[in-house]
C-alpha cells in the first residue's frame, strides 16, 4: 500500500497568543496510505490540518507535496494541488441545494445541469447516492456528510483530509464510509484521518501519528497496538475504565408513558408515544442519530415543553405539567446538549450560572435576594469537585474550553443531588480524560440512588455506562433492552439501519 | 373613463414613478441582507443621496450627474457602516440606527442654502409616437430613464442571484459565514461590496426623491421611505421580483391616498390624516403578518442575517 511519499511535513510550528498549538511536528504520508492523526481535544490536530488545507499559515517548518515545496496561501490553492478536506462541523449551507453546495466547494464548477449529472454518477459509483436537487437542510447527518465527500471526490483529490467524520453516523453508515475510504485508498488516494475513536482507527488506518499538546509523541501501526495502548499514548497517563459498585436497582423513579410532543422547531422531529421507566440506581442509555427527537425528548423531560401531567411521572406522581424550576424542586435535574446558550449563559460568570440552575435545590435566595456567599460557595464546590480548569468562578462561561464547561455544567447538576438526572450528549467534544471523569461521576450518582438517563449518539459511551439501552428513531423509542450481551450490529439495527446506503460497488464510473 | 375624478392610466403611471425610490433602496438592501448584513441605515443613506444628488445636479445642471452624485453620497455614508460593523465588529442594528440619525442630521447641514431652489428638470425618454398609444402609452412610454433603470436593476439582481457564481457565493456568505470562510471565500470582502451596492442604490433612490418626485430640497425629504424599503425586503421574502410588486403596492397606496385627498367627488369622506398615515400603517401590518409564527417568510431569511463575522477559528 505504501509507496512514494505524497506529503511530508517537517518541523511545523504554529503559535497563538498564549499557546503553542503545534511544536516541531513532522510526519509523512505515503501515496494510497490511510494515515491517522490521533490526539485529544486541544492537541493541535485541527490547527495542523488547517495548515495543510491553507486556512492557517505555519510560523516555522516546511511541507513538501510530491517532492515540490508546498505552502498553500489559501484553500483554493490547496484544492488545485489535489488536497481536499471534509470538515468536522459540516461546511454546508442549509438553504442551498446539494448541487449548489458542491459547486461552492469547487473552483471551476461545470454548469449546474452537467454538475448534477456528475454528482449522481460519482455518488452512485462510491455507494453514496445523492439527489442533487434536494435542500441540504432536509438531509440527515449521514447524507450531509455524503455531500461533503462527493464535493471532494469530484475534484479528484490526491490527499483527502477527514476531520472526525464518524461522530454523527450509525454503525452501518460508518461501515459504508469505511468501504468508500478503502476503495479510494486502493485507487491511490491518500487519506489523513483524524479521530479519537481508537477502534475505528485500528480497523481503517495503516499508520498513526499521535499528538499531545502540539507535539508528536509517537507513531505506531494501529493494527499492532491495542486501543488502550494508543489511548495512553494520547493522554500520557494511565486510563481507568469507569467502575461502579454492583447494586440491585431500587423502585421505579421516573415513568414516561404515551409522551407525544410536536417539535417546536421547523426542522425538528416530533415525539410519538414515547414510553420508558427508570429505576433508582439505574442508568438508561438512549441512543440514536442526531435529529431523531433527542432535543425534543430533552425539552419534555426538563419541563421546557409542558405536557399532560401523567405523561411524565416522578415516583408515581404526575409532573408533566410542571416547568423546569418546579421539577428541579421535586428532584429532576437536566443538562442539555448545547453548552453555550442552553445549559449555560455564555456571557455570565460561572457563579451566576451556578445560581441560575442551583438556586432552587441549594436554597441560594434569601427573602427574594441572591445569597452571594452561598452561590459562590456552591460554584467553588463544583469547580473543585469536578476539576474545572478556570481562573476563578468570576470567569465568563464562554471563556472555558468545551470540556471544562461540560464538567462544570454536569457538576452543577450532579451536586444538586437530584433523584433523576437527564443528560444529553454528556461527553460531546470532550477529551478522553474529561469524558472518563464525567462518566464516572454519572455512575457515582446512580450508585447513590439516582435514576440516570443518558441521551447520546456515542454507542461506545452507552455500552460503557448504561444498564439498559433504547433507540430513538424518527421520534419513536424502542423497547429498552439490557446492554449486557448486546452487539454493535443489533444496536445498529435498532437505530434504524443505514438510511438507504449500500456498500460501495466494485464497478464504478470514477477512475 | 375616470373614477371619482381619478384617471386609472395616470394613477398607474404615477405609482410607477412614486415607487422608484423605495424600489431602488429595497433592492439594494435585499443584496445587503442576502450577504448576511442587516443595515437599518437605509433612511440615512437615502437622504444623503437626496442632498448629494440635489447639490450635484444644481451645480452641474445635469440630472444624470445628479443621480450619480446621489449614488456616491449613499455609498460614502455606507462606508461608515462598513468601518463600524465589518472592521470594528459593532452591533449592526445599533450602527444602522445611528447611521440613519447621522444621515438625517448631516443632510440637513449640507442642505443649508438649498431650500427653495429648483433642480434641473429630468425629462422623459423620447419614445416618439409610442407615447400617444391610448392608455398603454401613458403607462409604459411616458417616463424618465430612472423608472426603466430601476426595473432593470431588479432584473439584474434576480439574474445575478439565481444564475451566476457570484450570486451563489453571496447567498452562501449570508447563509453561513463560517462555512463560507472554511471553503476559502473572503467573507468580509464580499459583504463590503454588498453594503457599498446597497448604499449606492439607497442614494440613487434618495436622489430620485429630491430631483424628480418632489423636486426640491427640504429637511427630512425622504419622510420614512427608507423604513418602507426595509419593510418591503421582508414583505418580498428576499426575492427580487417581489420587491417590484411590493414597491408598486406601496407606491400605489401612496399615490391613491394623494388622489383621494384631492378628489372631491369620492363618496366617503376620510380625514386626510388617516390617508396620509396609511402607507406606514400598512407597512406595520405587513411586517406583523409576515413575522408572526413560522411562516414561509421567516424560513426564507438568510440564516446569518445580522451576525458579525470574525475569522478567529
Amino acid at each position: 500500500m505504501t509507496g512514494d511519499v505524497l506529503l511530508s511535513i517537517e518541523g511545523i510550528s504554529k503559535s497563538y497568543p498564549g499557546v503553542k498549538a503545534n511544536d516541531d511536528v513532522s510526519f509523512r504520508i505515503g501515496a494510497g496510505e490511510v494515515h491517522a492523526l490521533l490526539g485529544e481535544n486541544g492537541a493541535g490536530k485541527s490547527t495542523l490540518v488547517k495548515m495543510i488545507y491553507g486556512l492557517v499559515k505555519p510560523d516555522e517548518g516546511r511541507m513538501t507535496l510530491r517532492g515540490a515545496t508546498y505552502a498553500p496561501g489559501e484553500p483554493r490553492e490547496a484544492r488545485s494541488l489535489g488536497v481536499a478536506m471534509v470538515f468536522q462541523h459540516f461546511s454546508l449551507f442549509d438553504a442551498l441545494n446539494v448541487a449548489e453546495n458542491v459547486a461552492l466547494g469547487m473552483d471551476n464548477p461545470p454548469p449546474m445541469r452537467e454538475l448534477a449529472g456528475r454528482i449522481r454518477e460519482v455518488s452512485e459509483g462510491y455507494g453514496l447516492p445523492l439527489d442533487p436537487s434536494r435542500l441540504v437542510g432536509d438531509l440527515s447527518a449521514g447524507e450531509r456528510q455524503r455531500v461533503e465527500i462527493v464535493r471532494c471526490l469530484l475534484q479528484d483529490p490526491k490527499l483527502l483530509i477527514m476531520d472526525e467524520p464518524t461522530s454523527v453516523l450509525t454503525p452501518q453508515e460508518v461501515n459504508i464510509l469505511f468501504g468508500t475510504l478503502r476503495q479510494l485508498a486502493a485507487e491511490g488516494t491518500s487519506i489523513l484521518y483524524i479521530s479519537h475513536k481508537l477502534e475505528e482507527i485500528k480497523a481503517l488506518c495503516d499508520e498513526a501519528t499521535i499528538l499531545r499538546r502540539g507535539k508528536v509523541v509517537g507513531t505506531c501501526t494501529p493494527r499492532e497496538k491495542s486501543a488502550r495502548e494508543m489511548a495512553e499514548m494520547m493522554v500520557g497517563a494511565t486510563l481507568n475504565a469507569p467502575e461502579r459498585a454492583a447494586a440491585e436497582p431500587g423502585p421505579v423513579a421516573l415513568t414516561v408513558s404515551g409522551l407525544s410532543v410536536a417539535s417546536p422547531s421547523a426542522f425538528g422531529t416530533s415525539l410519538r408515544a414515547i414510553g420508558f421507566e427508570v429505576r433508582q440506581g439505574e442508568v438508561l442509555g438512549i441512543g440514536g442519530v442526531a435529529g431523531n427527537g433527542q432535543d425534543e425528548l430533552m425539552l419534555a423531560l426538563s419541563g421546557e415543553i409542558r405536557t399532560a401531567p401523567d405523561t411524565v411521572k416522578l415516583h408515581g406522581r404526575g409532573i408533566g405539567h410542571l416547568g423546569p424550576n418546579e421539577r428541579r424542586k421535586d428532584g429532576v435535574c437536566t443538562a442539555p446538549e448545547e453548552r453555550l446558550g442552553h445549559a449555560a449563559a455564555p456571557d455570565m460568570s460561572l457563579a451566576e450560572n451556578a445560581f441560575l440552575s442551583g438556586s432552587v435545590r441549594k436554597h441560594l435566595t434569601k427573602n427574594g435576594f441572591i445569597d452571594w456567599t452561598g452561590t459562590r460557595a456552591f460554584a467553588e464546590d463544583v469547580v473543585k469537585t469536578f476539576d474545572v480548569r478556570t481562573p476563578g468562578i468570576g470567569t465568563a462561561a464562554r471563556a472555558l474550553s468545551g470540556g471544562n464547561l461540560q464538567k462544570f455544567v454536569l457538576g452543577r447538576e450532579i451536586m444538586q443531588e437530584p433523584e433523576v438526572i437527564v443528560v444529553n450528549q454528556p461527553t460531546w467534544g470532550v477529551d478522553a480524560a474529561a469524558a472518563a471523569f464525567i462518566r464516572q461521576a454519572l455512575l457515582d450518582r446512580a450508585s447513590a440512588g439516582a435514576a440516570v438517563v443518558v441521551i447520546s449518539q456515542d454507542i461506545d459511551e452507552i455500552m460503557e455506562i448504561a444498564d439498559r439501552f433504547a433507540a430513538l428513531n424518527e421520534g419513536r423509542l424502542s423497547e429498552p433492552v439490557p446492554t449486557q450481551g448486546l452487539t454493535i450490529d443489533q444496536i445498529g439495527l435498532m437505530l434504524g439501519g443505514a438510511h438507504g446506503m449500500h456498500e460501495a460497488e466494485v464497478h464504478h464510473a470514477h477512475s | 373613463m375616470d373614477f371619482y375624478g381619478i384617471n386609472p392610466a395616470v394613477l398607474i403611471a404615477s405609482l410607477m414613478v412614486a415607487s422608484v425610490p423605495i424600489m431602488l433602496a429595497a433592492i439594494g438592501e435585499l443584496v445587503v441582507e442576502k450577504a448576511g448584513v442587516l443595515n437599518l441605515g437605509v433612511e440615512g443613506m437615502m437622504i444623503m443621496g437626496a442632498i448629494c444628488g440635489f447639490i450635484t445636479a444644481v451645480h452641474s445642471g445635469s440630472p444624470m450627474l445628479g443621480f450619480l452624485g446621489g449614488a456616491a453620497g449613499g455609498a460614502v455614508l455606507s462606508v461608515l457602516f462598513i468601518l463600524l460593523t465589518q472592521v470594528f465588529l459593532a452591533n449592526q442594528v445599533a450602527t444602522g440606527l445611528a447611521l440613519t440619525l447621522f444621515g438625517l442630521g448631516l443632510s440637513s447641514l449640507l442642505g443649508q442654502g438649498y431650500n427653495g431652489i429648483k433642480p434641473p428638470a429630468t425629462k422623459p425618454l423620447p419614445f416618439g409616437p409610442l407615447t400617444d398609444i391610448p392608455f398603454f402609452g401613458r403607462i409604459l412610454f411616458s417616463h424618465d430613464a430612472m423608472v426603466y433603470i430601476s426595473i432593470a436593476v431588479i432584473a439584474a439582481v434576480w439574474a445575478m442571484l439565481k444564475y451566476t457564481r457570484a450570486g451563489l457565493i453571496l447567498r452562501a456568505v449570508g447563509e453561513s459565514h463560517d462555512a463560507a470562510h472554511a471553503l476559502g471565500y473572503k467573507v468580509v470582502r464580499i459583504r463590503v461590496l454588498a453594503i457599498l451596492f446597497g448604499g449606492a442604490m439607497a442614494g440613487l433612490g434618495g436622489a430620485y426623491v429630491s430631483l424628480v418626485r418632489v423636486p426640491q430640497w427640504t429637511d427630512g425629504i425622504t419622510a420614512g421611505a427608507g423604513w418602507i424599503a426595509l419593510a418591503i425586503v421582508v414583505f418580498a421574502s428576499w426575492k427580487p421580483w417581489r420587491v417590484l410588486i411590493g414597491a408598486y403596492l406601496f407606491g400605489g397606496i401612496t399615490v391613491l391616498q394623494l388622489n383621494l385627498q384631492a378628489s372631491n367627488s369620492f363618496p366617503i369622506k376620510i380625514p386626510v390624516e388617516y390617508l396620509a398615515m396609511s402607507p406606514y400603517l400598512i407597512t406595520i401590518l405587513v411586517l406583523v403578518i409576515m413575522s408572526s409564527g413560522r411562516g414561509r417568510a421567516s424560513l426564507n431569511a438568510p440564516a446569518a442575517l445580522g451576525q458579525n463575522f470574525h475569522a478567529s477559528r
